[in-house]
């Protein structure tokens, strides 16, 4: 049986401190401290309900990810398909329970926290797959069999999470899969066959749309279309971000987010009132942050010796990549607003919860990097 | 089963792929950076003033009116503070909840609830609404004691115009009213300074000299939300007062005139015959214009406008009248100076019975029982008719029109200041083909020598006339806002200079003759022969002076007051023999068929300073209904002076 044939190795504690990626970590807390101050910000400079709460769920969730390092990375091996399925069933949880706010329906109460499963499934989708395909020798990825399983597994989690609705985060899980899928090796004209199919039937799929993502990616395309509506929230942004300058107006200083033209600025417009207070520079040092966390994830990964661990920090390095890229794409205007936060920035629980998770997965690859899990 | 070099394979796999996936995430990052540059560094200008456009909102504080003062600087148009209620439209939740609280509070009829809800819909959502602009004490402290509970209402202490002395001036100082698309199209300075409820000129000096009343706006800047909510105020530039106006009316005299002529039709004018500054010029009925300010309320307008004796004509300046006997003094006047007439002639005035007869049409003298023989002075004197149908024949309609032009009839006088004053009409030959087609008659020109056919003329200008027949015959300039470069002192030494030098000069010597058509400049002699101006002013003082003079019983005794004038009854409506059988008297004629009573005069005789003109609108005879208003008037003028000449002393060492 499988779980026989895993060669963990034996770590002293020592050794696993030892192991521990600390420029990981100092990254992580760069960014963090980066994200209270944003958050402070949109709140005036002063110090109260959000920036609490951010800073609360940093730490907390900082800790968790601190010590769910040190769980083995063979338990996320074995239980890969149990924490997939058990976050599909808490997708299906909260389309019966789940809480509605401003119009869809993802949450679901705990007491400390409005839990989003749909952030979870992002980094489950991740453990499922890298297992998935760490078990699949190169030659079987290419046949349908084993094609048609990972479809259908990324079909599942985002019909269910546009139906709350919430197409940024489904276009966030199934990238993340689809990454993965990619990274395993299956053969590219999949790829451009897909892409092409989505580009002939993308008049339908904006068709079955709910009306204010259709009028979202209406905007897109042309923000003037309705400057008071939809498109309102790009071009403020927009104008946010090109006041900013160079060197940006300075911390505190940002009036359009301090004169509330910018919605959603905590969440997932945190970039433009970032963007606006720094200017380019100060954007471009938070994407250098970024870059290096994603190409440590990375390096990581090459430093592992397991298909699974290796599979999954690519997988992640990838989503990070994504996330990032959707939401500031999408705040410049280069991409319709769907609804996508920007990891560890943008205020909310579930995605910095999910970020945590999916980092402490990393640094239990890295703690027991020399743990060989076999794929016969 | 898996094999080593199987591994070994899908690790080259993933790496490769890793490869290619972080040259596409290194090529959107570069994507992203260069959107970045594009919207921070190249745009960045474009999207500053974007974004300040969205932070900064300016709001126009109304610019406070110049004042408007008499000649002893008593204020005739003042800025009063008044209570208003504005109310914020993005601070309110409910308006028409807040309407209703409102109206329970402070009395809106629902009259003004309409045009509220009229107004709402012009305006954006951030704009203040006027509810009213003008509310008393007592309702204003009932609104700032409801004021909590009323989100977006604000209680506004602001400054409109007011009035102290109503209707005595509106005819000369004019009223306010809230600008209109068409005062906006008038002038760039109202539309620069257009705030919500700025009032503007709408007649009179608030009218044409709105330019120089009308100051300049202040601006509050203020930072505002998305909502457009006021976050903090960035900067204030406080407004700036118009320029004050000085008027060269006497407030006392006005208010004196007006009440003379209190409930008749009709115009009292005064100036100084040297300097030409108008001292009152009364026009009755008159109005309040201060009920215009905020707004003049429905039942108020449709009394001034349905008054039959039509209040809001300046009567001074647009109201037209044959002048009657009034041009006599003129006439005369004309004829010595062409010397078609020789005033030691006399002409015989044989009453109703034997009229003067021309081409078999009948001229009547007014006098029934008629003058017997008459020469120029007492032709003059007691105002025979006959004596001038013969005079007008013999000098001719052209050459009279040229005199009586000279003298200030038919032209504008104060055009530039009331947009609505009328120019008359001073009829010759050349007139009538041009206005009417049709060449003279001389029955015209028999007519006009009393006053009567075309010519038409405002009392303003029969004043003027006056002022440069009892001057000596020189041209003035009439003005009512008054001008420091024009003194008394110094008009007389250019005047006496220009006597001094003619007396030296033979008139046959040079070639002007003073008898052809021409522009005169100020204070040019008008006049060929001075006799001849002294003769019509004796025979002006004869006519109020001496017994059997038209208007003796107006006269004074005492030098001090004493004046001369000259009476004047012009019809409305010619007279037909039935009529004139039946010898109606004035009161028993219906009131439009009655006669328009005139008087002109100057005062005082020995040394004139001021000429005056009456007219009351079908009033009846000169002599009855105009001549003792004037003489009343008069007294006033002369007991006034000494304060005036104090005054004008007090300026000329300021200046």
């Amino acid at each position: 049986m499988l779980t026989e044939r895993i060669h963990t190795s034996k770590y002293s504690f020592f050794d696993k401190l030892l192991s521990i990626d600390y420029f990981l970590i100092f990254i992580v807390i760069v960014i963090g401290a980066i994200s209270v101050f944003a958050i402070h910000s949109t709140e005036g400079g002063e110090f109260s309900y959000y920036t609490k709460n951010h800073l609360i769920r940093l730490v907390a969730f900082f800790i968790m990810f601190l010590f769910l390092s040190f769980v083995k990375i063979t338990f996320w091996y074995r239980n890969a398909y149990a924490f997939y399925l058990f976050c599909l069933f808490l997708l299906i949880l909260v389309l019966l329970f789940g809480i509605t706010a401003s119009g869809s329906q993802r949450w679901i109460s705990l007491y400390f926290l409005n839990l989003q499963p749909s952030e979870l499934m992002k980094i489950a989708i991740i453990v499922c797959f890298a297992r998935y395909y760490h078990r699949i020798q190169s030659v079987d990825i290419q046949s349908y069999r084993f094609l048609l399983i990972p479809i259908i597994l990324i079909i599942i989690p985002c019909y269910l999470v546009i139906s709350q609705p919430d197409l940024g985060t489904s276009i966030l899980i199934a990238g993340s899969g689809i990454f993965v899928i990619w990274v395993a090796g299956l053969n590219i004209k999949y790829f451009v066959y897909s892409a092409l199919l989505l580009l002939v039937s993308f008049p339908f799929v904006v068709s079955i749309l709910k009306p204010y993502q259709k009028s979202r990616i209406l905007t897109f395309f042309n923000p003037d279309r309705d400057p008071l509506g939809a498109g309102y929230q790009i071009i403020q942004s927009k104008i946010a971000i090109g006041s900013g300058g160079f060197f940006g107006k300075g911390y505190l200083k940002g009036t359009q987010s301090y004169l509330e033209f910018l919605p959603e600025k905590h969440t997932d417009f945190i970039f433009t009132l970032f963007s606006e207070e720094f200017g380019f520079l100060g954007s471009i040092i938070l994407m250098l942050l970024y870059i290096l966390l994603i190409s440590r994830v990375i390096s990581i990964g090459f430093s592992v010796r397991s298909f699974f661990a290796k599979l999954y920090c690519f997988g992640f390095a990838s989503a990070i990549f994504l996330y990032v890229f959707v939401n500031i794409a999408m705040v410049l205007g280069l991409l319709p607003i769907v609804g996508a936060p920007l990891p560890i920035m943008s205020y909310g629980g579930s995605s910095m919860l999910s970020i945590m998770l999916g980092l402490s997965i990393v640094m239990s690859c890295k703690i027991y990097s020399q743990d060989q899990i076999s794929n016969y | 089963m898996q094999t080593r070099a199987g591994n070994a394979q899908k690790g080259r796999i993933i790496s490769r792929r890793l490869f290619i996936l972080a040259t596409a995430k290194i090529l959107l990052f570069a994507g992203i950076t260069s959107r970045l540059y594009n919207l921070q560094i190249s745009d960045r200008e474009k999207y500053e003033i974007l974004s300040d456009k969205n932070r900064i909102r300016e709001w126009k504080t109304p610019p406070q009116r110049g004042l408007i003062t008499d000649y002893y600087n008593k204020i005739l148009a003042d800025n009063d503070r008044v209570f208003q209620v504005h109310l914020t439209l993005d601070e309110i939740k409910d308006f028409d909840e807040t309407i209703f609280r409102l109206k329970n509070i402070i009395n809106l009829s629902n009259n003004e609830i309409g045009t509220i809800y009229k107004k709402k819909k012009k305006l954006k959502p951030w704009d203040t609404l006027v509810v009213s602009d003008n509310i008393n004490w007592n309702e204003f402290s009932k609104l700032n004691l409801y004021l909590h509970e009323l989100e977006g209402v604000k209680p506004v202490v602001s400054s409109s115009r007011y009035y102290p002395y109503g209707s005595d001036l509106v005819h000369v100082v004019g009223y306010v009213g809230e600008a209109s698309l068409k005062d906006i199209e008038r002038m760039e300075a109202i539309k620069e300074n257009l705030v919500p409820g700025l009032k503007v000129g709408k007649s009179g000096i608030e009218y044409s000299n709105e330019k120089i009343l009308i100051g300049k706006y202040g601006i509050k800047r203020y930072e505002v939300n998305s909502s457009g909510k006021r976050i903090s105020q960035l900067e204030h530039i406080k407004e700036s007062q118009g320029i004050e106006i000085k008027t060269t009316i006497d407030l006392e005299v006005q208010k004196f005139a007006q009440e003379l002529i209190k409930d008749q039709a009709g115009s009292v004018c005064a100036m100084d015959i040297y300097t030409g500054e108008i001292i009152t010029m009364a026009s009755s009925p008159t109005y309040d214009p201060n009920k215009f300010t905020h707004g003049i309320g429905h039942k108020d307008w449709g009394e001034i406008r349905d008054n039959p004796l039509k209040p809001l004509v300046n009567k001074s300046v647009a109201g037209l009248y044959s002048p009657g006997s009034t041009l006599k003094p003129l006439v005369a006047l004309a004829a010595l100076e062409f010397g078609t007439i020789d005033p030691q002639r006399a002409i015989q005035c044989k009453g109703h019975k034997h009229p003067y007869e021309l081409y078999g049409v009948k001229y009547h003298c007014w006098k029934k029982n008629g003058h017997g023989y008459m020469k120029l002075r007492n032709a003059i004197k007691q105002s025979c008719d006959i004596y001038f149908y013969e005079t007008a024949r013999l000098l001719g309609v052209d050459k009279l029109s040229i005199i009586a032009k000279r003298y200030g009839l038919g032209s504008n006088i104060l055009k530039d200041i009331y947009f609505d004053e009328k120019k008359g009409v001073v009829p010759n030959t050349q007139w009538k083909k041009n206005a009417i087609g049709k060449s003279w008659y001389l029955g015209e020109t028999v007519i006009n020598g009393i006053g009567q056919g075309y010519i038409q003329t405002t009392p303003l200008q029969l004043c003027l006339m006056t002022a440069q027949i009892a001057n000596g015959g020189y041209k003035i300039k009439p003005h009512i806002i008054h001008d420091k470069n024009i003194n008394f002192e110094n008009t007389k030494l250019k005047i006496a200079k220009q006597f001094n030098s003619e007396s030296l000069l033979d008139i046959s010597a040079t070639k002007n003759d003073y008898l052809e058509e021409k522009e005169f400049q100020l204070y040019e002699r008008l006049y060929k022969d001075s006799k001849n101006i002294n003769f019509v002013k004796d025979a002006m003082f004869g006519s109020t002076n001496e017994q059997y003079g038209t208007s003796y019983k107006s006269s004074y005794k005492d030098l001090k007051y004493q004046f001369a004038g000259k009476t004047g009854t012009s019809q409305v409506k010619r007279i037909t023999e039935a009529e004139r059988k039946l010898d109606l008297k004035q009161s028993q004629i219906e009131y439009k068929n009655r006669d328009h009573a005139l008087y002109i005069a100057f005062a005082p005789y020995k040394n004139p300073r001021y000429s005056i003109s009456v007219l009351i609108e079908h009033g009846g005879s000169g002599s009855k209904a105009a001549a003792p208003i004037a003489s009343k008037l008069i007294k006033k003028i002369i007991d006034r002076h000494k304060i005036r000449e104090q005054i004008r002393k007090a300026n000329l060492t300021l200046a």
